[in-house]
């Protein structure tokens, strides 16, 4: 596949607002609720109440992902 | 294409560089881990000491395990790698789907930059500021407050690069491609730098003040009797090291795995419609 086609091919297949935003806020919702529960949740914020089972079960990528932890 | 195959398709490129990620954290990540955990509990037992020799009731019992360390270090930092991966690649197709066709790049190369623009804002530029940190250097009493300074970093720097991205669209007619690249790219250097400085250091913060005066950060400093004689050292300044250089690395891992598989999958895609409409088209004629 040649750049100019695969660039022509991109351009031919831009996608519709209409068809779109239910995916796109679908992900963008689930992607937002996965990054907060690895990254913050039972942290500073919890939802699940005072346990920290979430906190403690990605205790070790949460500190390597880079996210404030103790 | 439509939004459902690239949302599927970050997902998948997602998870497959959440596994590498991890097998990566267990081999590189989890032995700095362990080192830490070992000085954190070592100097747990020398505080413990110096307070019960100074006069103080000794303190309840040891932590509570929640989940035990094996588990932790092998499925529970798995878990973590997987689902962030997951997270990030349904963030990375909202991007990438909003500009898919309207830039003049070929699909694996627009995958590519929108896989580096996350790893510059979400990671790398809040990194600068709050570097990753290994357990034991943090303090239990301001997760709080770094929790939200963090969150400023990521949420910031996205905003500065979408300002950049605009102020170069802005001036791309009149100054061509390459130098409006760079004028967004001082953009973006200079807003940032603008938000490290008036953010405190999370050594600065109030509690940190008041119990060891102040400092930038919250990394443990040698553990002193009354006399001022040192009985535990501060935290091993290597092992912090390795800790931060795997972390980055790990991160660069994750995005650039994300971007390539992403890119190679949304290609092999358009190339397979388009053989699907020319036999269409072959069988119509």
């Amino acid at each position: 596949m040649t750049t100019a086609g695969a660039v022509a091919r991109a351009r031919a297949t831009t996608v519709s607002a209409s068809e779109t935003l239910p995916w796109l806020a679908s992900a963008l919702l689930v992607g937002l609720v996965l990054y907060y529960f690895i990254g913050i949740d039972q942290g500073a914020v919890s939802v699940f109440g005072d346990t920290s089972y979430v906190h403690e079960l990605v205790h070790d990528a949460r500190h390597f992902l880079g996210f404030p932890c103790h | 294409m439509e939004a459902r195959s690239f949302v599927l398709r970050g997902a998948l490129a997602g998870a497959v560089a959440g596994v590498v990620a991890w097998l990566f954290a267990l081999v590189v990540a989890e032995p700095q881990v362990e080192a830490a955990i070992g000085y954190e509990e070592g100097r747990g037992a020398a505080e413990e000491a110096l307070a019960t020799a100074a006069g103080a009731a000794p303190a309840g019992g040891a932590e509570e395990e929640v989940v035990s360390r094996g588990f932790q270090a092998t499925i529970g930092v798995g878990l973590g790698m997987v689902g962030i991966g997951i997270a990030l690649g349904l963030l990375f197709a909202v991007a990438y789907t909003l500009l898919h066709g309207r830039v003049a790049v070929r699909p694996r190369v627009l995958a590519l930059l929108v896989a580096g623009a996350g790893f510059l804002t979400i990671y790398a530029t809040p990194f600068v500021k709050y570097p990753a940190s290994p357990p034991a250097v943090g303090s239990d009493e301001t997760i709080g407050d770094r929790t939200a300074l963090y969150l400023v970093m990521v949420v910031g720097s996205i905003a500065f690069l979408a300002a950049a991205v605009f102020v170069a669209r802005l001036v791309r007619e009149r100054i061509g491609t390459w130098n409006a690249v760079l004028v967004g790219g001082v953009v973006y250097i200079a807003l940032s730098a603008i938000l490290m400085t008036v953010l405190p250091g999370l050594g600065e913060l109030t509690i940190n003040v008041v119990e060891n005066g102040p400092r930038v950060t919250e990394t443990p400093l040698p553990l002193r009797d009354a006399s001022g004689t040192i009985i535990y050292t501060g935290f091993d300044a290597d092992v912090l090291y390795a800790f931060r250089v795997a972390s980055f690395t790990a991160q660069a891992l994750l995005w650039g795995v994300l971007g390539l598989v992403f890119g190679a999958l949304v290609e092999r895609r358009l190339a397979r419609g388009e053989t699907t409409e020319r036999t269409a088209q072959a069988t119509s004629a």
